[in-house]
């Protein structure tokens, strides 16, 4: 929300007080100032890259240099049709002026003015924004010759000056500006744009951030909330026949609209505001529209009560002879508005309607119907109450009935609805307002009269006019008031503060709760001021008011102490660590780890499997992120693909869930470990550039080794060709105890074509955590052996079909303890062995337990073996 | 024969002074005291002399083997000396070529930082608990004190799961659809429920943190991005209060951030904590005194926190008239991005190895 300081300080004394420490003060509050636009008002310098707290914008005015000056005489120009000649009085001397300004044109040539006209004069060497540039481009007022005449000086425009980005025409102030004075002390300004928190929507308005200001600073508000509610009864002139003879209501659901307040105000004329409303209203972001429409938003935003003005004498049309009823009611389903941006909106039961006895007349609290809207004639532009709309920005223009003459009676309105039903409407129709914004977070319903008679006071002074006597006021529903007791251990115990009841008093009183010691003189009652919505009941309502009292007392005045509280016993979380030790051991055998985005797309992953189920979201970003992955090899793959021009080699793995849907229940997710490896197995370098590229057994050693580290035992690889995205030749289930824990191999032709992949093989795998996780490790070591060992090498051939896998069982069973270890260190085959046959060469270790084992008993098992090998498996020892 | 030794020790000496190579070492030795040397013969001449003569030739030609074997040793010794010093002169490489390297493994930068976060909270007491990415609604929002339609929800654009049959809207399920956890504050919940069914009558006291994933419904920009990580703490007690919650927060930064690093607290809002407060800590880029990555304001808003709100307290199983708690959540990614100078979200997941390999 924007709030201009000009109108901030019409509630509160900030002398003294530099605009950003205003703006710390509100942001240590938890209404945190995005940034400060000065408009006039000395902007702070700052050298390049010094800090400054606040992102600012904007200009300060010279006091010297600008200044208000009155137009005496509007005289043609000798040499320029376009251009007219001012004579002007700046407070000191006579000044000649040269404008194209469209809004004064029509002037020119009348000479001597009856009522001179006020603007905002910049001399020679102001700084100013360049009206003629595009955006905000700084300039200084030069000295120039234009057709003949000398121009040094000039009279400003809104864009000129800071006020808004575009502007037709020059400033023309109002009639009571005092010529001489300098600009920044008659309007000089800064603009605070400070986000409302969602239960903050009390501050959404200028008098609740003087509030707040109020309480922080501890400072008095020059009016208190209270007296602003000017009742009906104060407003200057009452006459006629009061508002309950005209006009009577009716709600039918006070859940839905717990208030709704009418006044009326006859014989206005519909003209412009005074200049320093537009100038407020611009500041704040809204675009002036006419004295009555203005009036409502500029109501709206001093004290945060949205209001809607009806033409009366439409609604009395539609009356005929009978009273005006205005009846409050929930849409039908299907039920038909045309709203005043000229849409015809079908409605919902969600919606709820302000009607008269013949239909619809606006959508509460969102958006006026375009019939009753206030209506100038003059302009034939639309009532647009909190409509936010762009500089640039042609008003919509959808007028249903055409009525010749302007409004000249209104009938204004204050209301409370529920929230949730604004909040569903103003999304269901978007229409983000700056009605439903405040309707959306709860407006008390104490403030609707208050609006009204505000609204009423603004709408007299600005249009004329005289209020009727009277409100009607329908309040079926007034809120309970907001009590909590709070005793001093309740704000020891949950802020580590001791104040007395007096001090909580006092620092509560300053954000207007009321506050009584209770007659036992334990505890504190406290009321929450009428503008609240965001006090709750028992315990909440505590916890509700201990944020106040640390707000108001100060966050940074709490102390900060260790927690002395016991410390819990302390359980560790084994599936966590688990998953965190097998990442290390992934990166220790040389893999990089990927974190991809859950969500995918049905043809991303069935490049690589097929699954005709998926957890789909209800809103995707993007149709390539509209399921959640079942696949942890389609995301390593993905990534793979990126990046496969970046570099010689990638071995790549992820760890993470994949989403397994279960119809309207929530999806399982189990935890998978996918790895995805090619490209060159050494790293070239400037002498180094012959790699062999990665393959099935590169993959391999680094799943054993991950294996090895888990202390998993008991492991086994079979082949396997039941796996669809991977080589029907070159792929293996990995078991433990005969338990499948997942399954490798080289990604199959087929799979590898969908995927920009380069020429080497890629090898991936994918591992299910679940079930590894759930296996026993085995921690054992085997003891060093002190005596020495001896080591043998053996070389049999045997037939293609005999596994590597079985020839190592058949040695381990035979050589029993006494081999203690086995490494195949050549496959060879070739013709002097014959086809179909292959070599397999072994480096055998022997150790006998407690001795130093003898030649002549190493002998003996080798023959042993040998021969067990060639019982078994055919094979012919090599020589 | 005294004389014909003389002669030996003589001429082999002067040879070996012009010797410089190891080969002509070698050549040296073998003339001057290999088998067939001159040496070698007296000693096999000596058979052929008197009983007298023997012993003397013998201790004289002895005496000439041993100077010349220490003559050669010494030669031997210069020659290695020199043969080194000349290689070292001229053995040179360019140390400026690149090193061989090798491929090795890397974490990814968030799970890096996350075990930062971790380590240190585990240390103050906060061990980690774990939650589902995919949640109802009710346990990321109702159970958190944000009730349906409230305006809270508008902090947390949500992706919603698709009912089966869809009905375009995942509202099925009446007012607690499916949908992607918004925060890890759920797991606050899954919590205090799991320790509080160990004994419902005085639930025991907690300190947890909770990492992982979480998802909101934003344009992916560089400031943006539709998933990232959180990590939470979360203590109830009977005895824990906002001061302790500040103090434990300046701990926390004391050793992420920076030794000396000031904090303010700012008021703010979150549903589910009651006060509830933003933390911004002291640029730790530029020690306050104004940089882009502070954007001048010499802070960085680094975590959101506050005490537990009474409701969720309740939701949990913890009667708040007797516990209170406070929680805190931050991004791994946003302290990388603060402290790595990463200038665009995007990168965390993009998984481009320019980009990982940095870490
Ligand atoms: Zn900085």
């Amino acid at each position: 929300m924007k709030i201009p300081l000009s109108w901030l300080k019409d509630f509160i004394d900030l002398d003294g007080l530099p605009v950003e420490d205003i703006a710390r003060k509100l942001t240590l509050a938890g209404m945190e100032v995005d940034e400060i636009l000065y408009v006039g008002l000395p902007k702070p310098v700052y050298k390049e890259g010094e800090k400054h707290e606040f992102k600012t914008d904007g200009i300060g005015w010279d006091k010297e240099k600008l200044v208000v000056a009155e137009i005496r005489e509007v005289k043609a120009h000798p040499n320029a049709d376009k251009l007219t000649l001012l004579d002007l009085y700046d407070g000191q001397q006579d000044q000649i002026v040269l404008t194209g300004a469209p809004n004064i044109f029509h002037l020119k040539g009348a000479g001597k003015l009856e009522k001179p006209i006020k603007v905002a004069y910049a001399k020679e060497g102001a700084t100013l924004y360049d009206g003629h540039a595009e955006g905000q481009v700084l300039m200084t007022l030069k000295r120039a010759k234009i057709r003949g005449v000398d121009s040094y000086s000039m009279t400003c425009s809104e864009k000129e000056l800071g006020i808004t980005d575009e502007s037709d025409g020059i400033i023309i102030l109002d009639d009571d500006a005092p010529v001489g004075m300098p600009l920044a002390d008659y309007m000089g300004d800064a603009v605070l744009d400070i986000s409302i928190l969602p239960n903050m929507a009390r501050n959404a308005s200028v008098i609740g951030i003087a509030r707040e200001l109020a309480a922080m600073l501890g400072r008095e508000l020059k009016k208190s909330s209270g007296q602003l509610s000017v009742t009906s009864n104060q407003l200057s002139v009452t006459s006629g026949q009061s508002v309950k003879e005209l006009v009577e209501i009716e709600i039918t659901d006070p859940e839905l609209n717990p208030r709704f307040v009418v006044g009326l105000i006859r014989n206005v004329e519909i003209k412009p505001s005074p200049y320093q409303i537009q100038r407020r209203l611009k500041l704040a972001g809204i675009r002036p529209i006419n004295n009555i429409v203005d009036a409502t938003n500029y109501a709206m935003l001093e004290i945060g009560e949205p209001l809607h003005a009806f033409d009366y004498d439409v609604l009395k049309q539609r009356a005929g002879k009978k009273k005006i009823k205005i009846i409050t009611r929930a849409a039908k389903d299907g039920e038909k508005l045309t709203t005043l941006d000229g849409n015809t909106r079908t409605l919902t039961s969600m919606n709820v309607l302000v009607c008269d006895e013949k239909g619809p007349l606006s959508l509460a609290g969102v958006m006026g119907g375009s019939e009753s809207e206030v209506y100038d004639a003059s302009k034939e532009v639309l009532d647009a109450v909190g409509i936010e709309t762009k500089p640039d920005e042609k008003l919509p223009h959808g007028k249903a009935s055409v009525r010749g003459t302007s409004t000249v009676n209104i009938l204004l309105e204050g209301a409370a609805w529920n929230f949730i039903n604004i909040r569903r409407t103003a999304k269901q129709h978007n229409l983000p307002s700056e009605a439903s914004f405040r309707f959306s977070r709860g407006v008390h319903p104490a403030m609707a009269e208050g609006g009204v008679s505000l609204g009423l006071k603004y709408m007299a002074e600005w249009a004329g006019g005289a209020v009727a006597p009277g409100l009607v006021d329908a309040y079926p529903l007034p809120p309970k008031d907001a009590v909590a007791e709070i005793t001093v251990n309740d704000v020891k115990r949950w802020l580590g503060i001791e104040l007395t009841l007096e001090r909580i008093s006092e620092l509560l009183s300053r954000l207007e709760f009321k506050c009584e010691i209770t007659p036992t003189g334990h505890a504190l009652r406290i009321t929450a001021p009428s503008h609240r919505m965001d006090i709750g009941e028992g315990l909440v309502g505590v916890a509700d008011v201990l944020e106040e009292i640390a707000r108001s007392y100060g966050y940074d005045n709490i102390p900060t102490t260790t927690m002395a509280d016991a410390l819990p016993p302390q359980v560790g979380n084994p599936v966590h660590e688990w998953e965190e030790h097998l990442r290390d051991l992934l990166v220790a055998v040389g893999l990089q780890e990927v974190v991809s985005y859950r969500m995918t797309s049905v043809e991303k992953e069935s490049r690589i499997t097929q699954y005709d189920e998926y957890v789909r979201l209800a809103n995707p970003i993007a149709p390539e992120k509209s399921v959640l992955r079942r696949s942890l090899i389609a995301s390593v793959l993905d990534s793979l693909e990126k990046n496969i021009r970046y570099s010689e080699a990638f071995s790549f793995f992820e760890i993470g869930p994949v989403f397994e849907p279960i119809k309207n229940e929530l999806p399982n997710e189990p935890r998978k470990l996918a790895i995805a490896i090619t490209g060159l197995r050494e790293a070239t370098a400037w002498d180094v550039q012959d790699s062999p590229t990665l393959d099935f057994f590169d993959l391999k050693g680094r799943i054993e080794l991950m294996l090895s580290g888990l202390r998993l035992t008991n492991i086994s690889y079979t082949a396997t060709d039941s796996y669809s995205s991977l080589h029907p030749g070159k792929a293996a289930e990995v078991k433990v105890n005969g338990q499948v824990i997942g399954a490798f191999g080289e990604l199959h032709p087929l799979a590898k074509e969908q995927y920009e992949l380069g020429d080497s093989p890629v090898l991936v795998a994918e591992f299910d955590l679940n079930v590894m996780r759930s296996i026993d490790p085995t921690y054992g070591i085997k003891t060093i052996p002190e005596t020495p060992s001896m080591y043998e090498d053996i070389a049999i051939i045997v037939d293609e079909s005999v596994q590597a896998e079985t020839v190592e069982a058949l040695i381990r069973q035979t050589g029993g303890r006494s081999v203690t270890d086995i490494r195949l260190f050549d496959l060879y085959r070739d013709e002097k062995i014959g086809a179909g046959k292959k070599s397999l060469a072994y480096s055998l270790t022997y150790q006998a337990e407690d001795k130093t084992m003898t030649d002549a008993e190493a002998a003996a098992i080798r023959n042993k073996i040998v021969k067990r090998l060639e019982k078994e498996v055919g094979a012919k020892l090599r020589s | 024969m005294q004389d014909k030794l003389n002669e030996i020790e003589k001429a082999a000496l002067e040879s070996l002074t012009s010797i410089n190579d190891p080969a002509a070492v070698e050549a040296w030795r073998v003339t001057h005291l290999g088998r067939s040397s001159a040496l070698m013969g007296v000693f096999s001449g000596l058979g052929k002399l008197s009983k007298e003569e023997r012993p003397i030739v013998g201790q004289a030609a002895n005496r000439v083997k041993v100077a010349l074997e220490a003559a050669l040793e010494e030669r031997s010794k210069l020659v290695k000396a020199a043969v080194l010093a000349k290689s070292l002169e001229e053995d040179h490489i360019d140390v400026t070529l690149p090193g061989r390297t090798r491929h090795i493994g890397r974490l990814h930068p968030s799970t890096q930082q996350l075990r930062r976060v971790l380590d240190i909270l585990a240390e103050m007491g906060f061990q980690v608990f774990t939650s589902r990415e995919v949640e109802t609604d009710e346990y990321n929002f109702q159970l958190l004190n944000f009730p349906p339609h409230h305006p809270a929800r508008d902090m947390q654009d949500t992706f919603f799961i698709e009912a089966d049959p869809p009905t375009g809207s995942g509202q099925d399920r009446g007012d607690n659809p499916i949908l992607m956890r918004t925060h890890t504050s759920p797991g606050q919940i899954h919590a205090m429920r799991k320790f509080a069914a160990a004994n419902p009558q005085d639930p025991p006291p907690i300190r947890i943190a909770l990492p992982g994933m979480c998802f909101r419904y934003e344009q992916i920009t560089a400031r943006s991005e539709v998933q990232f990580n959180q990590v939470e703490g979360l203590a109830v007690g009977k005895n824990i209060t906002f001061a302790d919650l500040k103090g434990t927060i300046a701990d926390f930064v004391r050793r992420m951030f920076s030794e000396g690093a000031r904090l303010r607290f700012r008021a703010s809002y979150f549903p589910f904590t009651e006060p509830s407060a933003e933390v911004d800590v002291e640029c730790f880029v530029c020690g306050g005194k104004g940089c882009q990555v502070c954007k001048n304001s010499g802070w960085l808003e680094i975590l959101g926190c506050g005490m537990v709100h009474p409701n969720v307290l309740m939701n949990g199983g913890y009667d708040p008239k007797v516990y209170s708690g406070y929680a805190w959540g931050m991004g791994p990614e946003r302290q990388l991005m603060l402290r790595n100078k990463v200038g665009d979200i995007r990168y965390f997941w993009g998984n481009d190895v320019r980009f990982l390999e940095q870490f």
